[in-house]
């Protein structure tokens, strides 16, 4: 990475002067650097272009409901346009938990696996799988959960948990009612098979900065694989994957197609798993091209733009994370 | 001698515990592609390409309407969106290489890669529909662009900056401007690079449902004007699925088959080229 030694300053100084001697001499060389800059700062104006335009646009919902109560309000009334972001913000928060605690530990397991178990012969498989997995359509995923894991979560998953689980006082709040598979638990479910690629893949590449000369050195004192893995590897990465499981965050917050199908936009804050519920993405998927009055409409610019604020605050601070463990890998 | 054996034990299951896991994600993609195969090649028709749509509840017809805004939307995001990002990563990596300006725009392109695509959809509804009063294939096209360029410009900065500077020089000694040198010294070196960033993008996007349910819409009719509402194959699999008729599932399965089928051919090809081209 850049920064790795002191003379790549230098260099770089170099390369700009030249580049700038270059410029000068030449106009067409000046209008190509223009029309690249132009396309790259296309970028920025997107990010700005965003927010203004969602915030422009849910004006006149932060008028009527005020911003932070709109979020706070649990109240989703199209008939008396009533409206508040606090079921499909509890929802958009449950799934996004539920999914991170399953998909975890199951993504560090793979990228344990992946870095320090398997065979050459067995590494390319599996990692190939993994981007495999990562490359399909969430809407793909979505499919797969409404017609096959929601029948399965109905039939087996559910009625043993609530057996054995929902027995247990204050835990077995959360597995009350009637098991239908369209529900919290199931859109967690594929939400956490989802993001198992992006947090194993990152991890994977955390695990990969680890020094193989620190690695070896804790081997010649006669350190067993698990206890290389706990005591060094993890350890030295630990900022690197901790950065990885905040963009998996991220991701899993503004997942659409992958819960629409499985969670049945039911506007209600609930303890229990088995019951219908909304997320932001949700709400905005199946109320947007419905909305009839412009405080509803506005209403639903509103929950973007909340939705928008969230994600770009979690996967900068994943970018910033991220960053840090680089550096300090490079240091 | 007791704690040696505990170590041992730790070990092996830890080791074990790890394995499970690995196995479990290969299980899923198998699960995934198993049930999209099996469900999909049953009800993959020709009639399914060759034939529009019917009235709900009578049995047949297809998608063919579906098929064709697809590809017409994807083409046109991609010859949206591929220009803004192959141009701007070569400010980031060439221009602007090392500077402040090149750091804020990556990592801002870098955020917008994952910033919710339905987000974007809202942004573009906003922008190009409300104001014309109507859905439009070229507003589908825009919000897939969106979604495709940073993913460009990321990828088209990474592969300038593996060319080696000393390559750069030699054509600055033999005299020519810096214009020159980028497009037919550094795009001809990174070209495998560029295309593979395109083609992954392109992946991305043809899967894309969220930013297309208020953009282009759907239509239930052939059509191929992109001024107007048009349908696309991933907006028909969630209206298809959600609807009550055997035969809409069938179809949506179908459908998913060949969408699933090809994004990860897209993948593949292009996961291949680029380990060719890091070799």
């Amino acid at each position: 990475m850049a920064g790795a030694c002191p003379c790549h300053s230098i260099f770089l100084i170099a390369e700009r002067y030249e580049t700038l001697v270059i410029q000068k001499k030449n106009p067409i060389d000046l209008l190509f650097s223009v029309i690249t800059a132009g396309a790259s700062f296309m970028v920025i104006l997107l990010v700005i272009g965003i927010f203004a335009i969602l915030l422009k646009e849910s004006s006149l919902s932060i008028g009527k409901f005020g911003f932070i109560k709109f979020i706070v309000t649990n109240e989703w009334n199209p008939v008396t346009e009533l409206f508040g972001a606090a079921a499909s913000i509890y929802g958009t928060m449950v799934t996004t938990a539920i999914a991170l605690i399953i998909a975890i530990p199951i993504a560090i397991g793979i990228a344990v696996f992946v870095t320090e178990i398997a065979t050459d012969f067995l590494k390319g498989p599996i990692g190939a799988a993994i981007e495999l997995l990562a490359a399909i359509p969430s809407i793909i995923y979505g499919m797969w959960g409404l017609f096959t894991v929601a029948p399965i979560m109905t039939k087996y998953i559910e009625p043993a948990l609530q057996k054995s689980l929902g027995l247990v006082p204050l835990i077995g709040m959360l597995f009350q009612g009637t098991p239908m598979g369209i529900d919290l638990l199931t859109a967690s479910v594929i939400l956490s098979i989802m993001i198992i690629p992006f947090t194993a893949s990152i991890s994977r590449d955390a695990f990969n900065l680890t020094p193989a000369v620190v690695k070896e050195s804790a081997y010649a004192v006669g350190a067993t694989q698990w206890e290389v893995v706990r005591d060094v590897v993890l350890p030295y990465s630990k900022m690197g994957v901790f950065g990885g499981i905040v963009l998996s965050l991220g991701r899993a917050l503004g997942e659409t197609m992958a819960v629409a199908f499985v969670l049945g936009n039911n506007h209600q804050i609930t303890s229990s798993l088995f019951s219908a519920a909304a997320t932001i993405t949700v709400t905005l998927a199946n109320e947007f091209t419905e909305a009839d009055k412009d405080i509803y409409l506005s209403s639903l610019f509103h929950l973007a733009l909340v939705l928008f604020m969230m994600s770009f605050i979690v996967l900068a601070a994943a970018k910033f994370l991220l960053f840090k463990a680089e550096r300090k890998i490079n240091r | 001698m007791n704690i040696e054996r505990r170590r041992k034990a730790e070990n092996i299951i830890a080791l074990f515990l790890s394995s499970l896991a690995a196995f479990s994600g290969i299980s899923w993609l198998v699960f995934i592609l198993g049930d999209v195969l099996i469900h999909g090649i049953g009800a993959l028709k020709l009639s399914l390409f060759i034939s529009d749509p019917v009235p709900p509840g009578v049995e047949g017809g297809g998608l063919r309407n579906a098929f064709a805004g697809q590809m017409l939307i994807t083409l046109f995001a991609t010859l949206i969106g591929v220009p803004f990002g192959v141009l701007g990563g070569t400010f980031l990596a060439e221009y602007a290489r090392g500077t402040r300006v090149a750091a804020v725009v990556s990592i801002l392109s870098d955020i917008m890669v994952s910033v919710p695509s339905i987000v974007i959809g809202t942004f573009i509804y906003a922008v190009l529909v409300k104001p014309l009063g109507h859905f439009s294939g070229w507003a589908g096209a825009t919000a897939l662009a969106v979604i495709m360029i940073p993913v460009v410009l990321r990828t088209t900065e990474d592969m300038l900056s593996l060319v080696p500077w000393t390559l750069r020089e030699a054509a600055f000694a033999l005299g020519a401007p810096y214009y020159k040198v980028i497009i037919q010294v550094v795009y001809r070196a990174a070209a495998t690079g560029i295309f593979t960033g395109i083609l992954l993008a392109v992946a991305r996007v043809a899967g894309e449902t969220a930013p297309l349910l208020f953009t282009s819409f759907n239509n239930a009719y052939f059509s191929l004007n992109m001024n107007g509402p048009i349908s696309s194959l991933t907006a028909t699999i969630f209206q298809y699925a959600m609807g009550p008729y055997d035969d809409w599932h069938a179809q949506a399965w179908a459908a998913s088959f060949v969408i699933t089928a090809t994004v990860l051919l897209i993948t593949i090809v292009g996961r291949i080229l680029i380990s060719w081209r890091l070799k």
